[in-house]
């Protein structure tokens, strides 16, 4: 039988405050662990926890990217769990009235654009940190608390079940990554815990409209795990259904060094949260303005952007998707832009050899002055310059700052061009490679190529290649 | 009609991982009736057309600036703490039965 696969995401991110979500505490990462703890984040008798304006702010502000409806009027309650990863013994969460109602992502998918809708989006405290003894979270003689994290402002978005591969859920992650990103809500470090993952994921007959019993996949930490632990998931319920059998509901753990889901439990239901009105929180009112405001500052978002330097600058979706990929690059390809009216061209060289630099280097774009890059290129496309010496030129621009055009100029780095200039040159190495140019003259045709390399070691490699090949073939 | 309430409170005290002996059980089964019996009486008043209210007051939430205020010194955070390992709160292992989530 053929099954369909739906996955429904569960998505948190840190939000970028200063302090914790309910106290003064820092949000900082890492750090002497249960250094950045309080009596509110602790949760001492007798503490009360007081809204992070910024925090709303950047909840609403995502919230309004992701089109999720945001309410004037939402509730805090709590979630009452018994593990120790917070200290309160209960999370302070939003159930029944979310900040954000719906909501929805326009994603690239396999088969085109499709609209991914959710359920919500809402507000609530991280939970600390707890560090396993052992080697795994199985088996653990103890734990070890670490409650910096607690209480850190958590974003948690809930996908509609409409995901349908691990592939898709994937893609999903990257776009809201994207647009988390360029709405400064969180800075979205898969690394440090900043995002992460739970799937809902059940299998179903193809054609059916009932939803199958689902497993909860949780501890994906990158998006490539994402998609694996999708995908091995669906082989597992697709051999338990195709033999017979029947999904138990229950939650898994991703093992990322075995590359396999291990069943954690049985699915605890909402109820056993025993989530009641947070009686220390006054439910949270936004001004009308409040919202209309954060709409304003919302800047130009990925998909929007796409668009629009495809049509502006006529670039192939393939670029405008790298090019958007982060808020910063698309800022500088647009100030480069500007400056330079070849835009498919800037854009290769941002994506291949900027970034490849910048990788290399470690160093961050930001560092680098668009300028520089079209000062460079202009003289790329003037031909005073070779592809070669460009191309050593902005490695040496990204990783020591140097100011190409003043590098040309010192070190006499201009192309040499016309025969009058190449031929002296390239009569001396013929000269002094008779044997090369014997091997050419007898069909070996790298030979030639050595001959190029010797003429570019004469002249430092500022010869213009295409003349260089020509007179050299002409004159052998 | 009398009701049984030992099942309810066994069932709530394994959530919050009580271990209660049975006079307790008994007389919090019996205060579980009660209040439960409370709220079938209220659940009786017609409230069509009351917005439910979750706090006694009508005022809004106050929301403070996002700035860091100094944390507690280690040691104190950790004074009452029952096991320290380094500057981490020890706490029981965590079985895969009570794994739980955030």
């Amino acid at each position: 039988m053929q099954y369909e696969v739906v996955i429904g995401l569960e998505i948190h991110v840190e939000l970028m405050t200063a302090s914790k979500l309910f106290c003064g505490c820092s949000t900082t990462f890492g750090g002497e662990p249960n250094s950045n703890c309080c009596p509110v984040c602790l949760g001492l008798p007798g503490s009360l926890p007081v809204f992070n304006r910024r925090a709303v702010e950047l909840a609403v502000t995502a919230a309004l990217a992701l089109n999720s409806e945001v309410q004037l009027r939402s509730r805090f309650d709590r979630k009452n769990y018994f593990y120790p990863d917070l200290p309160k013994a209960y999370q302070i969460s939003q159930y029944d009235q979310p900040l954000g109602r719906g909501g929805y992502l326009e994603v690239e998918l396999t088969g085109g654009k499709r609209r991914v809708n959710l359920e919500r989006v809402h507000l609530e405290e991280e939970a600390g940190k707890l560090v396993h003894a052992g080697d795994s979270i199985i088996g653990a003689g103890h734990s070890m608390a670490d409650y910096n994290r607690a209480g850190i402002p958590l974003l948690e978005i809930v996908t509609a079940p409409e995901l349908h591969s691990g592939q898709e859920a994937r893609t999903f992650l990257e776009d809201l990554r994207s647009l988390l990103l360029y709405s400064g809500a969180s800075d979205c470090k898969m690394e440090e815990g900043s995002l992460r993952c739970d799937a809902n994921i059940s299998l179903r007959p193809e054609g059916s409209s009932k939803l199958g019993t689902r497993a909860e996949v949780k501890n994906m930490n990158s998006f490539r795990s994402v998609e694996l632990a999708l995908d091995y998931e669906v082989r597992r319920q697709e051999q338990v259904l195709s033999e017979g059998g029947t999904v138990v509901q229950e939650t898994c753990h991703w093992d990322e060094a075995k590359k396999q889901t291990i069943t954690l439990r049985g699915k605890e239901g909402s109820s056993d949260y025993r989530y009641f009105p947070e009686p220390d929180l006054l439910p949270l009112v936004l001004e009308k303005t409040f919202v209309e405001n954060l709409a304003h500052q919302l800047p130009e978002l990925p998909a929007t952007r796409r668009e629009r330097l495809q049509e502006q600058y006529g670039l192939e979706k393939e670029e405008a998707l790298l090019l958007t990929s982060n808020r910063e690059l698309g800022d500088f390809f647009e100030a480069a832009a500007k400056q330079y009216p070849g835009y498919r061209h800037l854009a290769n060289w941002i994506q291949g050899d900027l970034l490849y630099q910048l990788r290399e280097s470690g160093k961050r774009l930001n560092e680098i002055e668009p300028g520089l890059l079209v000062d460079l290129l202009l003289r790329l496309d003037e031909g005073r310059i070779n592809r070669p010496v460009a191309k050593e030129l902005l490695a040496e621009m990204v990783q020591s700052g140097i100011d190409p055009k003043e590098a040309i100029k010192e070190r006499g780095l201009e192309q040499i061009t016309g025969r009058d200039n190449l031929l002296p040159v390239i009569e001396e190495v013929i000269a002094n490679n008779p044997e090369a140019v014997d091997n050419y003259r007898q069909g070996k045709k790298k030979a030639l190529a050595f001959l190029v390399g010797r003429v570019m070691a004469a002249t430092e490699g500022r010869a213009d290649p295409a003349e260089l090949n020509r007179l050299l073939q002409e004159k052998i | 009609m009398p009701v049984d309430f030992g099942k309810e409170v066994d069932y709530v005290a394994h959530l919050a991982r009580l271990s209660l002996e049975p006079e307790e059980k008994e007389c919090l089964a019996g205060q579980l009736s009660e209040i439960l019996e409370t709220a079938r009486r209220i659940q009786e008043l017609d409230t069509a057309g009351v917005e439910p209210t979750s706090h006694v007051t009508e005022l809004p939430a106050v929301l403070r600036d996002d700035s860091v205020r100094p944390s507690l010194p280690l040691n104190r955070a950790l004074q009452n703490v029952p096991q320290r390992e380094k500057s981490f709160v020890k706490v029981p292992r965590i079985t895969a039965s009570e794994l739980e989530q955030d």
